[in-house]
């Protein structure tokens, strides 16, 4: 461990402990436009003291990113800039510093970590390259001397194998994996402040876990101040000693975690923790009785993967294994997993995307047997959502245009019918049939997401698979598509297939469960069965990774381990091992 | 290094290309009207001497046996002999492919040095008046045909300013260097405009990427974050780029061997084409075409070495 090396720059003054940190008062940044300056944060002051963590939480437009790019002096030029206000580092005015000095801070003395580990971390260069580089950014050692340190910094997130990890690529490493090299990277110089904007957001939930257990180790450890920018109220919760709760730039409410939870003194505030999926929220609700209108049996999807010289398949992405469950007329069936469990693709073989072996059968057809006329006629019946609405909506339709697509593909009505049908559809959704000459970029995430509902709506169809649908959305906006979604289902009687990695929501919205774990299901029952009831440890270890929304939980004390899923890529002819599922009593199946 | 595997096996993936081309080029060069034989003798030969001509090189038997023949003489190593130069046509190749593989590395290598700085200050500069230039000079750069730049710069740097010879090829090293500026440049003018725009494209995605963002976060300087962390990225699109193009810049040598008079494979294959010579047509072409494949091969090898990510 390297808890034993000296601190470097920080905390050396005697009355270092009284003096924050980090203070900013009245910070104003502001975007040039064609209209003037307009502002994207303006008057936030709030002081950091040394090893506090400090969440600034908000939905996306608050502010918040950028507040973190003003305070790391990296706000894109020339456009975005600082109008106002001052950003003390200790003692060190940040607002006026000279480029070259800031820079010599920038890493050394503030750091910061980023969403997406994916794309934060260059692809061509090692990981053991980049840490040297980070060190010998600031410290004049040579190159053994870097490497080492690089080694020690990556023993200190806890990464298995470091030695071997120096020498491979980004790609090479899991995503939590590299959040790691990114701590280590931004920890190695052993910082002041470090600011963590998103850390866990692209990670699955149990990885999300680990990262965040060990910021809090390494915090206590080095004393560093954290700001840590989020929209999740759960690792808020878990995370933050004081909160600031920004929205459209301005800071509506400030105070300790428990204060901010328990006693939120702003509507924002209110209307924000309102909206957050809450774990043991989901109302206990009568089992659907139906029939089912989609019937999976040992469904499986395969992937070759082809190389070598001629081309013959070497081995084989297992993505679905073994899959069986009925959907009921009328119900909410949620799939859950972590990336990677087949999920999504159990969705895309249902609407036929991918090739699967096994039997899917919907309202009593089966999908491999029909012909090219059957299966368009099919496709009335199952309709799709997926998490990105942006990329689903063509930007350069009219969103009357998109959602009269899919009638005018299965040549239904008249154009004045459809045109009709389309208001009609927008109102059903909470837009405005006034709007349908507009274009998709002309409106907010939410909005579009309603959109691309209306358009699966067109069709009258009886199954929506939703897959991750409300995932990309903020958590105000969530609650009202996850509000809009039951309503239609309960007025058009809509079976609903809801693909989602967020336990909370998924035990806030669905009538029955199954749990996936690379590509088979692991436990599967009602919501209360499997929520109430876990059996098996996988579907234990998701619930207890979220993070709960409430600074006074405790978190029962679990093994905290490093754990990689394993590939679901297999040889020819080898495969997973099959999981059995058994009845533990009332249709609750786990596997053995 | 399992990743460099694909360089043993790759060539073998080469013959079934290399034996299509064969097919290809030796049945196009026979669509090409008139009779080698009368061409060679000239109109008023006799019958006689025509048929021995004809029987001397294979020509009176049918396609598909001469196609045997050639693929019978390319396994020996051979192929055919020109009915203009009297020679075997593999020596004859062997002896013009010198002026041709230095003209094509000229071309390229001032491309580069053209294109990468140019590509860089571009894009670093992203909007402004230098970016402005650079854009309007490379825009211009692939509107001018070859042939025309090269003119215009024996007209400048020979004639006006008679500080490079005017044409031709030259005996030492330094003479032959001397004698492939000119063309060299160009081949590169409108090789690096294609190559400029290209980079500075991936250059300006970089600068704005996330990688160069957190790469700043870390304290690294503007230069540092632009040369370790934007280049190499920009780089490895633009390695596919230069491939196709060198494919392009192979036969295009035809035209710049002209104007700059170089004893080059480009002359020889115009002068095949001209007198018919089957066997000479042939041969350039599969050369060519030999090149091309090799060419992408090495932009394959060269991909693999900048991209850890990439897998053949």
């Amino acid at each position: 461990m390297s808890g034993a090396a000296p601190l470097s720059g920080a905390a050396s003054a005697p009355d270092a402990d009284a003096l924050p940190a980090l203070t900013v008062e009245g910070l104003e940044v502001s975007v040039r436009t064609e209209a003037g300056l307009r502002p994207l944060v303006s008057g936030l002051s709030f002081t950091l003291a040394r090893g506090e963590t400090l969440a600034i939480a908000g939905e996306s437009g608050s502010g918040k990113s950028i507040t973190s790019l003003a305070i790391m002096g990296l706000l894109p030029p020339p456009a975005v800039r600082i109008t106002g206000g001052r950003i003390k580092l200790g003692r060190t005015e940040l607002t006026d510093l000279p480029e070259g000095r800031m820079r010599a801070i920038r890493g050394d003395r503030v750091a910061m970590i980023f969403q997406e580990p994916m794309t934060s971390l260059n692809p061509v260069l090692t990981i053991g390259t980049q840490l040297a580089e980070a060190i010998r950014a600031h410290e004049t050692v040579s190159k053994a001397e870097a490497r080492a340190r690089a080694l020690e910094a990556l023993r200190s997130v806890r990464l298995s194998q470091p030695e071997r990890r120096l020498d491979q690529y980004p790609h090479e490493l899991s995503g939590g994996m590299r959040q790691r090299v990114m701590i280590a990277m931004a920890l190695a110089l052993r910082p002041e402040v470090l600011i963590a904007d998103e850390p866990t957001t692209a990670l699955d939930v149990t990885v999300q876990r680990e990262v965040l257990d060990l910021l809090r180790d390494l915090q206590r450890e080095l004393g560093t101040a954290i700001i840590l920018i989020t929209h999740d109220m759960g690792v808020v919760a878990e995370m933050a000693d004081r909160v600031i709760v920004m929205r459209d730039g301005r800071m509506v409410e400030e105070g300790r975690a428990t204060q901010i939870f328990t006693e939120p003194r702003a509507d924002y505030t209110r209307a924000l923790l309102a909206a957050v999926p809450r774990m043991g929220a989901g109302r206990g609700r009568p089992p659907v009785e139906a029939e089912p209108i989609a019937r999976l049996s040992d469904l499986q999807v395969r992937f070759d993967l082809k190389g070598g010289l001629l081309g013959r398949t070497q081995a084989r992405v297992h993505a679905v294994e073994h899959v069986s469950f009925d959907i009921r007329r009328g119900e909410t069936f949620a799939l859950v997993g972590e990336s990677g469990c087949g999920k999504s693709t159990i969705a895309k073989a249902m609407v036929g995307l991918v090739p699967h072996e096994g039997r899917i059968e919907i309202g009593g057809q089966t999908l491999g047997t029909l012909d090219a006329a059957g299966r368009k006629a099919l496709r009335r019946r199952v309709q799709i959502v997926f998490q990105d609405p942006m990329a689903a909506l063509d930007p350069r339709m009219r969103i009357g245009d998109l959602i009269a697509e899919p009638l005018v593909i299965h040549g239904i009505g008249t154009p004045e019918e459809r045109r009709a049908r389309v208001g009609d559809l927008l109102t059903r959704v909470g837009l405005s049939p006034a709007q349908m000459e507009r274009y998709p970029h002309e409106f907010s995430g939410g909005q579009r997401q309603r959109i691309c509902i209306a358009r699966a709506l067109a069709l009258r169809p009886e199954l929506i698979i939703a897959d991750e649908s409300v995932s990309a959305l903020d958590v105000s906006v969530q609650a009202r598509v996850l509000d809009l979604l039951a309503a239609l289902k309960r007025e058009f009687g809509i079976a609903l297939l809801f693909i989602s990695h967020d336990m909370a929501v998924v035990e806030n919205v669905s009538d029955r469960v199954a749990v996936m774990y690379l590509g088979q299901i692991v436990e599967m029952g009602t919501r209360d069965q499997v929520f109430g009831n876990p059996q098996h440890p996988y579907t234990r270890r998701l619930i207890e990774a979220v993070p709960v929304p409430d600074p006074l939980h405790q978190r029962p004390p679990a093994p905290r381990l490093a754990g990689e899923i394993p590939s679901p890529v297999h040889p020819v002819g080898a495969g997973p091992e099959r999981v059995r599922l058994a009845d533990v009593g009332a249709g609750h199946l786990v596997a053995g | 290094m399992h990743r460099y595997r694909f360089v043993l096996f790759r060539p073998l993936q080469f013959l079934p290309v290399l034996f299509g081309i064969s097919v290809i080029t030796f049945v196009l060069v026979r669509l090409i009207p008139g009779d080698p034989a009368r061409i060679l003798l000239g109109t008023r030969a006799t019958p006689t001497a025509l048929a021995r001509i004809r029987a001397q090189y294979g020509l009176d038997e049918p396609m598909w046996a001469q196609y045997l023949y050639f693929l019978k003489n390319l396994a020996s190593g051979e192929m055919g002999r020109s009915t203009l130069y009297k020679i075997d046509v593999l020596p004859l190749i062997a002896t013009r492919i010198e002026p041709t593989l230095a003209l094509v590395t000229m071309g390229v290598l001032l491309s580069l040095a053209i294109a990468v700085p140019f590509a860089a200050i571009s894009a670093r500069r992203q909007g402004r008046a230098a970016d402005q230039a650079v854009r309007v000079v490379s825009t211009l750069g692939i509107g001018f045909p070859p042939f025309w730049l090269g003119l215009v710069l024996i007209l400048l740097f020979s004639v006006t300013l008679g500080w490079l010879p005017v044409s031709g090829y030259g005996e030492t090293l330094g003479e032959k260097i001397s004698h492939l500026i000119l063309p060299g440049l160009t081949v590169a003018l409108s090789l690096s405009a294609v190559l400029t725009r290209s980079l500075r494209a991936g250059m300006i995605a970089g600068i704005h990427s996330d990688v160069a963002t957190a790469a700043r976060a870390r304290g690294l300087s503007e230069n540092a974050v632009f040369w370790r962390h934007v280049v190499p990225n920009a780089l490895v699109p633009t390695v596919n780029l230069l491939a196709v193009n060198i494919g392009w810049l192979i036969g295009g040598t035809v035209g710049v061997e002209s104007v700059f008079a170089l004893p080059g494979m480009g002359q020889l294959l115009v002068r095949g084409i001209f007198s018919r010579d089957y066997m000479v047509v042939q041969g350039v072409a599969m050369t060519f075409a030999v090149a091309t494949v090799l060419v992408n091969f090495l932009a394959d090898i060269v991909t693999v070495a900048l991209d850890p990510r990439v897998k053949l």
